[in-house]
């Protein structure tokens, strides 16, 4: 992978959660807008699982727009114009942050070498980050999936760095039917024979079939039932009867494998590895004597909590838990269930009542807080 | 929203209960208005539930804390003893089950206001005995099959139910524009028949 992203390097040994360490973290990322004055309207956004740091704009990689275009801009809702706006790989991650297919001195990638991380190590990592760029305290840190569990790791390590926090289709540990989800997808790489114990750089082979099943499962867990038979039915590809064979007769097939084959150009496969353990590992509760309360005690900011009810990755039950366990820290929660078919996808979707809420959440924190744009 | 009557008359009496810096949740809040004129008027701390994503949107573009929840599954979301008052407008007869509601209200707060429109009004009460038909009045404007409105009582049987519960009655103000703003200190005969619609001033034993 290109290291031509915007790189923030620590001079510091970054010790990781799980003990291991990475001599010199990298951390790419990507700015918009600017800092004001009082370094006060700093808007954190942390990716999911296969998002990246281009939010918004065209992404180099892929040469499409940004994958928050619609919410994050000038003149939009997370508004360019008066925020100044940070989104950061994710390490682990393959966009240029430090992770499996940072290369050795021979020029290979370090692959499976790289120490497993966690959501905690990737939110200290964009803790040292945005202390670089010269900020005490965030605005806001915004994020769904697994970016709203960095928003909640946020809160619980870093209380008093942020004014308010929106964790949006997310949970505060994950699932056995999401760690079930994720080691589907994980050992459909390590199957494929072109993986080679995970030093396929080195072979010069990609396992691209593997990582193509991987997301094709998970993107099955993005949709609902509803939303996936509206677009697809059974409904058949180009053509007019079944074949009678395993070719993708049904346009969901067709549609699932686009969804693989066009992933594993732009993701890499180790990286995913890496990025669904930390999902895995993720319960907040536990480095709280699993009490979730005492996670949120410290944090005297606002909250805002969005769950989708048809999203069944990360149900509207998941956000309840966080809800009611901020309530008993006595945090300054709203929570908004938004009405919606989609499924875990809606929080990238356009959402009007979501986006009412968010822009409405922003705006009146502004006030609140009295932040002024640059 | 539960009940969209929410009217102005109604506030007033409500706002009058609340004393000054009370921690308020709000149960059934709307769009926030009521709560909003408590933050600036009685610079109360104020929190909300409401059922609607339409509401709670727009509560929030406020600035407000509300979350999105229904009276009757929901109210256990919130911590014991956590709010000075607990405000329930217009709200109780279109709840499944208003004793559980009651009970998780003195669960969570101090003291309660709880408007109810008064189906002992007399207007309701002549509608019924002379026409023969469920009342349909400017207070309660849908017919039976479409109301909102699943356990209709009187003044009167609310007081009764409040005290089962184990609240005290601290006030009992009718709303209605005859006999408004007579505070009493409990539902007596007038309140029952003339007030059309009763805010309940009530505090845990």
């Amino acid at each position: 992978m290109t290291k031509e992203h915007r790189i923030f390097q620590s001079s510091e040994i970054f010790k990781l959660e799980g003990g291991s360490e990475i001599p010199t973290l990298h951390v790419a990322y990507e700015t918009w807008g600017k800092l004001n004055n009082a370094k006060n309207n700093a808007i954190l956004i942390c990716h999911a699982l296969t998002g990246d740091q281009y939010v918004t704009g065209t992404n180099p990689v892929t040469k499409r727009n940004g994958w928050w275009s619609d919410v994050v801009g000038k003149g939009k809702l997370i508004d360019t114009d008066k925020y100044f706006v940070i989104c950061s790989n994710v390490i682990g991650g393959c966009m240029g942050s430090s992770g499996p297919t940072d290369l050795d001195a021979e020029n290979n990638q370090i692959a499976i070498d790289f120490p497993i991380i966690t959501i905690g190590d990737m939110v200290h990592a964009q803790y040292l980050l945005v202390q670089s760029l010269g900020i005490e305290k965030l605005f806001a840190v915004i994020g769904g999936s697994m970016g709203g569990m960095q928003v909640l790791r946020w809160i619980a390590d870093y209380p008093d760095r942020l004014n308010c926090a929106v964790p949006i289709a997310t949970a505060a540990r994950h699932s056995a039917q999401n760690i079930a989800f994720h080691e589907v997808g994980r050992q459909a790489i390590m199957a494929d024979p072109e993986w080679k114990n995970g030093h396929y750089h080195k072979s010069g082979t990609f396992p691209s079939k593997g990582l193509s099943v991987a997301r094709m499962a998970a993107h099955i867990t993005y949709m609902s039932d509803v939303a996936l038979h509206r677009k697809f039915g059974r409904n058949l590809q180009n053509r007019d009867a079944v074949t009678f064979g395993f070719d993708a007769d049904f346009q969901i097939e067709s549609y699932l494998r686009h969804q693989g084959t066009s992933f594993v150009d732009r993701f890499d496969a180790n990286s995913y590895l890496y990025i669904t353990r930390a999902m895995d590992y993720f319960d907040l509760a536990s480095g709280f004597d699993n009490n979730l309360i005492k996670a949120f005690e410290k944090f005297k900011g606002r909250a805002c909590v969005v769950s989708f009810s048809s999203d069944w990755h990360y149900p509207p039950s998941e956000s309840r838990t966080i809800i009611r366990a901020m309530m008993g820290a006595g945090v300054k929660v709203s929570a908004l269930e938004v009405e919606t078919d989609k499924g875990h996808d809606a929080f990238l979707l356009d959402e009007p009542i979501f986006h009412r809420a968010l822009g409405g959440f922003i705006d009146s924190s502004a006030r609140i807080f009295g932040i002024e744009g640059n | 929203m539960l009940m969209t009557l929410k009217t102005r008359p109604d506030f007033d009496a409500i706002i009058e209960n609340v004393p000054t810096g009370a921690k308020v949740l709000d149960v059934g809040c709307g769009d926030g208005e009521l709560l909003e004129l408590l933050q600036t008027h009685k610079n109360a701390d104020v929190r909300g539930l409401e059922i609607s994503d339409e509401g709670v949107a727009s509560a929030v573009a406020r600035g407000l804390s509300v979350i999105q929840g229904d009276a009757d599954k929901d109210l256990g979301i919130f911590p014991a003893n956590t709010f000075d008052m607990v405000i329930l407008s217009n709200t109780i007869q279109a709840t499944k089950k208003p004793k559980e509601i009651l009970e998780q209200i003195k669960r969570i707060g101090n003291r309660a206001i709880i408007s109810v429109p008064n189906f002992a009004y007399w207007k309701v009460r002549s509608y019924l005995f002379l026409k023969g038909e469920m009342p349909v009045t400017k207070e309660l404007p849908d017919t039976w099959y479409d109301s909102k409105n699943i356990h209709f009582c009187t003044a009167r049987d609310f007081e009764k139910l409040a005290l089962e519960c184990g609240f005290k009655i601290i006030s009992v103000t009718p709303t209605t524009n005859d006999r408004k703003g007579h505070k009493k200190p409990h539902v007596d005969f007038f309140v029952n028949l003339f007030a059309q619609k009763v805010v309940f001033a009530l505090e845990k034993l």
